[in-house]
Order: C-alpha cells, then structure tokens, then sequence
C-alpha cells in the first residue's frame, strides 16, 4: 500500500506556488504529516458504494438569462494591479524567446 | 453631541444606544425618541473607550458613518423604513464593499480597493443599514481563534487574556462589546457560531444557498454562508431576512420565499408541539463538564417550555473533522490561487511569474493559510485523490444523511457548540491539529449544509459565556429562530454583558 501519511512539503509547496523557508518546510512537514495521520480514520468506513457529496445543495445547469450588461470599469479594475501601463497589466516576461 | 461621561457604570447604563438591539432601536427611531446619528455617536464612543483592548476594527471611516447616519435620518424623515434603516453594522473584511480595503486579514491584499459591492452589502443598503467599518478576522477565514490575522490582535471582551473564537472573531467581539448594533460574519466550519460562543452573542449559519456568496472573498465554496451576529434571536432573524434571497450572480444561492423571520417572533414563547433532538455524539469526551451542564440545563429548560426531547443519533460525527480538513483545504487551494501577485494586492517581482508568484505567496500568506493550500494540493494531487478527496465526499454524504434521517424525528437538534469556553490567547496557536480537532461540533453542520445558531446558556465559573447550538434542517430556520428566541426571551442570558476596567 502506497505511503498516504506522509507528503513531500516542499515538492507541494512549489505545485502551489509557495516558496517555503527550511524552517517553514520543517515545520509544517511535522504539523501536516499529524493531521493526515488524522485522517487515516476515514479508512475505517466501507464507502464502496456511497454516493460522493460536492456540494450541501446540489444544482445543475444553472443559468441566467443572456443579456449583455456593463462589466467592471476598466479604471477601477487597473487601479488595483501592483502594476499597469496605458490601461493593461504589467507582469514580467513570459517568453524567453522574445 | 450628547456628553458621554467616562467610568464603567455610565458606559453600561441604560442611556447608551450601543447597548441596545436592533429591534430596541428600529422602535425607538419610529417613535422619534433618538435618530440614527444618536446611535452612531454612542457606538462609536464605545470603539473609542473599548477597542483599544478589543482590537475588534481594523478599519473605521467615522466620516461615512456620520453621512450615512445623517442620510439614514433625512430618508427617515421622508417616510423611508427600512428593515434595519439606521443601524450601523460591522462587517467582517472579507466581504466586498466599493471603495472600501477588503483586506481578508492578510498581508497578500494590501493596497486592493473593493470595485464593487458585495450582494449582502447591496441588500443592508437598501435595508437603510449604515456599514460602520471592517473588523478582523483569521486571515481568510482560516482559523477559530483571530490569532491568525495579519492585521492585529483581536481579545475576548468577557476576558482580554482570552482569545475570541473564529474566524469572526473581530463581528463576535465588537458585539459582545457593544461597539456595533450587530455585525455580518461567514461561517465555513463554525466560524460564526463559535466565536459567538465564545463572546456571549447570538450567531446565525443559515441554510447553504439562503444568502448570495458574490462578494463574499471565498475559502471553501461549498461550505462558505454569510449570517448574523447580534445581541438577540430577533436581531438575528431581522438580519437574516434582510440579506436572504436569491442572486442572479451566486448560481448556488436558492430561489426559495423569504419568510418574515422577524415578525414570526413573538411574545408566545411555547414549545408545545415541537420535537427537539438530543445526539449523544455531540456530548464528546473531553467536553469541560461546566458546557456540558450548561447545555443539558438549556434541555430540560426547553422541556419545560413544552418540547417534546427525542434522542436521536449522529453515528458519523467523529469522522466531520476529517472530512472537513481534507474538502475545506482542497476548496481553498484553488480558491486561493488568484492571489498571485498579478491583478490586486502585494506583489514580488521576479524574474519571470513562476517566482513572482512563489514570492509573493510566501511572503503573502500567513502560516496557516500556507499550511492550508499545502494540504488542500495534496488532497488533490494526482494519485491521491481517490484517497482523500473523494472518500471525504463519500463521508460527507454519511454526515449528511444522518441528519436527513434524524430530521425526520424533529424539528430542530439541541448541542453544545463548542466543547470548552474561550481558552487563552496563545495556548493552541503551535499546534494545528488541537485548533482544529475544536471544531468537532460545528463543522457537520456545514458539511451537510443545513442551519445552525449559537446563543449564550450560561457562564462558566471563569465568568465566561457558553454556547448553546441549534440546527435546523435545510430552509426551516424558522425553527430555530422560534426555539433560540423562547430559550432567549425565558433566560435572560442575554442581557449580561462584559465589564469593562479603566475609565471604560
């Protein structure tokens, strides 16, 4: 059986985009490795044929009606980047090649 | 401006409109006895003599309350009564509000400007309310203490050594301290009705799909709901119809009638005819037996209004905890992906986005957040999945059907809410899984999507208030509005309130 109870922090971290320090890293390997030694509980239920629950009140295909309206003012959107120029956001480059 | 003398016993007095509930107010602005700009000044001079312990606020425009007060008055005047016209109410700072900072108590939204108004917002505008100011909270709803804000420290009011509850630790205490009306929180896994608990206030989860999330700053989108926090039931019901309803722009909100959950309460205060629900899941070992006598006195004081008590069994309660880390966390992790240095808030430069974004995630997020979105991508990961986050929704379909089967033996469930009052600030923040493993009693709730509220049943021999919880089924918060009201109104818990040392 695969080893569940212990994950690799930093190789999810960088999945998630978070750069961690050592300590960081140390730290929450202990803390994260107790709680999915918590979990391991659920494997005492037999759930072979339960239904998975997504959502508390189920809907599909939810839809409105399809009439154009207004969006957010460019200005008031823009104005909240760390970053922009002539009405777009600044990032860095993407491609190495340009 | 009326003068407000310093000292205790002038502060609590009877004359201060702070320490009124909304139904006391909306009475005595019909009547002319005060107006709307009466209220804001005594509310305000209360944050001024308080907050400084509570640490409650983390923004306060004192300017745009007084216009809103002034404009609630003249709108008044011209015959404008709204359900809530001229009660100002905190709000929590992860709902949207234009023009105001929604900060989520986190260091990764500094300098962001909301650009429009949440839903609940829009609907307390239209109800005539004024929105006073943003208190704290955990940083993005994560956590059940307010320790984890990046922002400040939020104390307890019954006792500022003791933590708040959470995550609306900020609308819990600046009620409880009477410096708001009544405030908005969101609840994912207690988070309204704890630190209600916890505060001695009034603490409403509606139904999942009563109250329109857009503008809400998500954490797990299938668990989040907006409710009140207030002195009273009645309050509690008030808000909870004006912010009800069912919004084009949040396709889980229901389109289901709004009852007028205020009038419903009355001064009939019988429970004859109704079945309440006793599981003896929700009494946990380790429960301090002070909350355990509390709750089993509210029982029998129930009985004795006239309910009929029915055991009634939760067979999958003990497995809620770990369903709710594993779904709220694998939630959160992609909810909390657009915070990526990009279109709003803090952002490190780097060479290219890849470490743009790393770097200002870390230097963003707190620690628990962090240690959420970690856990929340593993839940997720390819190759455990199957493992954890589908076997946590199979649970949770366990969870679920265990109410629906005990619904069906009465109307509304009475537990504790939490299984101790507030403990110390500091003496559960190193270990993560204590803090959660406290959630025990709340968490089902939201996992089954159901309604739930917390009312004070008594005090600890520390002085420190207990939580009663009441869950009704799916859309009949009438139930436990009309019970949470009889227990009220017939116990008078509600009427103490915390003493203030030093000139407050």
């Amino acid at each position: 059986m695969r080893d569940t109870t212990h994950m690799d922090v930093s190789y999810v971290a960088n999945l998630a985009r978070i750069e961690l320090t050592d300590e960081e890293t140390e730290l929450f390997q202990g803390q994260l490795d107790q709680v999915l030694e918590y979990v391991e509980q659920l494997n005492e239920l037999d759930v072979s044929t339960v239904e998975p629950t997504a959502h508390a009140a189920p809907r599909v295909n939810v839809l409105r009606s399809d009439e154009p309206s207004a969006s957010l003012a460019n200005d008031l959107v823009i104005g909240n980047a760390p970053a922009a120029r002539d009405g777009q956001i600044l990032v860095p480059k993407i491609n190495e090649q340009f | 401006m009326r003068n407000i003398k310093q000292g205790t016993e002038e502060f609590r007095s009877e004359e201060m409109l702070s320490t009124k509930t909304i139904t006391e107010l909306m009475g005595m602005l019909a009547e002319g006895e005060c107006t709307s700009v009466d209220i804001v000044t005594d509310v305000l001079a209360a944050i001024d003599a308080r907050d400084g312990q509570v640490g409650a606020y983390l923004t306060l425009d004192r300017n745009s309350a007084w216009a809103a007060a002034r404009e609630a008055d003249a709108e008044r005047a011209k015959g404008k009564t709204g359900l809530l016209q001229g009660v100002p109410i905190a709000i929590k700072d992860l709902l949207n509000v234009k023009g105001q900072p929604c900060t989520c108590a986190s260091k990764i939204l500094d300098g962001y400007t909301a650009p429009y108004d949440a839903t609940v917002i829009a609907k307390l505008r239209e109800a005539g309310a004024i929105l006073l100011g943003r208190v704290n909270m955990d940083e993005f709803a994560m956590g059940s203490s307010t320790e984890n804000s990046a922002l400040g420290r939020t104390t307890n009011p019954w006792d500022a050594q003791r933590v708040p509850g959470g995550s609306s630790g900020g609308s819990a205490a600046c009620v409880a301290a009477d410096e708001a009306v009544a405030a908005l929180g969101s609840d994912t896994g207690g988070s309204i009705r704890q630190p209600a608990a916890f505060c001695g206030c009034v603490g409403l989860k509606p139904t999942y799909g009563r109250v329109s999330r857009y503008g809400l700053t998500a954490f797990a989108s299938s668990l989040d709901q907006i409710g009140p926090l207030t002195k009273t039931v009645k309050d509690s019901a008030l808000l909870l119809e004006a912010i009800s309803g069912h919004d084009e722009k949040d396709s889980t909100s229901v389109d289901v009638d709004i009852p007028s959950f205020g009038k419903m309460l009355g001064e009939n205060h019988s429970l004859a005819g109704m079945k309440l629900g006793l599981p003896k899941e929700y009494f946990v070992e380790g429960m301090d037996p002070e909350v355990e006598k509390a709750v089993r006195d509210a029982v029998e004081h129930c009985k004795g209004l006239g309910a009929e008590i029915v055991d009634v069994s939760l067979p999958h309660s003990k497995y809620a905890i770990a369903v709710y880390y594993i779904i709220a966390t694998a939630e959160a992790s992609a909810n909390l992906a657009r915070f990526d240095g990009i279109r709003y808030g803090m952002r490190l430069n780097g060479k290219d986005p890849v470490e743009l974004y790393g770097r200002t995630r870390s230097a963003g997020f707190g620690p628990e957040v962090k240690r959420r979105i970690i856990l929340g991508t593993y839940v997720l990961s390819s190759g455990y999945y199957d493992a954890y986050y589908l076997r946590a929704q199979k649970v949770r379909t366990l969870i679920r059907n265990d109410f629906s089967e005990a619904f069906k033996v009465c109307d509304a469930i009475l537990a504790p809410c939490t299984p101790t009052p507030a403990y110390k600030i500091g003496s559960k923040s190193d270990d993560p899984l204590k803090m959660y493993l406290d959630d025990i009693l709340t968490t089902p709730i939201n996992l089954s999507g159901i309604c739930g509220l917390s009312l004070p049943c008594g005090f600890s021999s520390d002085g420190l208030p207990i939580g009663l919880q009441i869950l009704g089924d799916s859309f009949r918060e009438e139930n436990i509005l009309k019970v949470g009201h009889a227990y009220e109104q017939t116990t008078g818990w509600h009427k103490q309130k915390p003493i203030f040392s030093r000139n407050m």
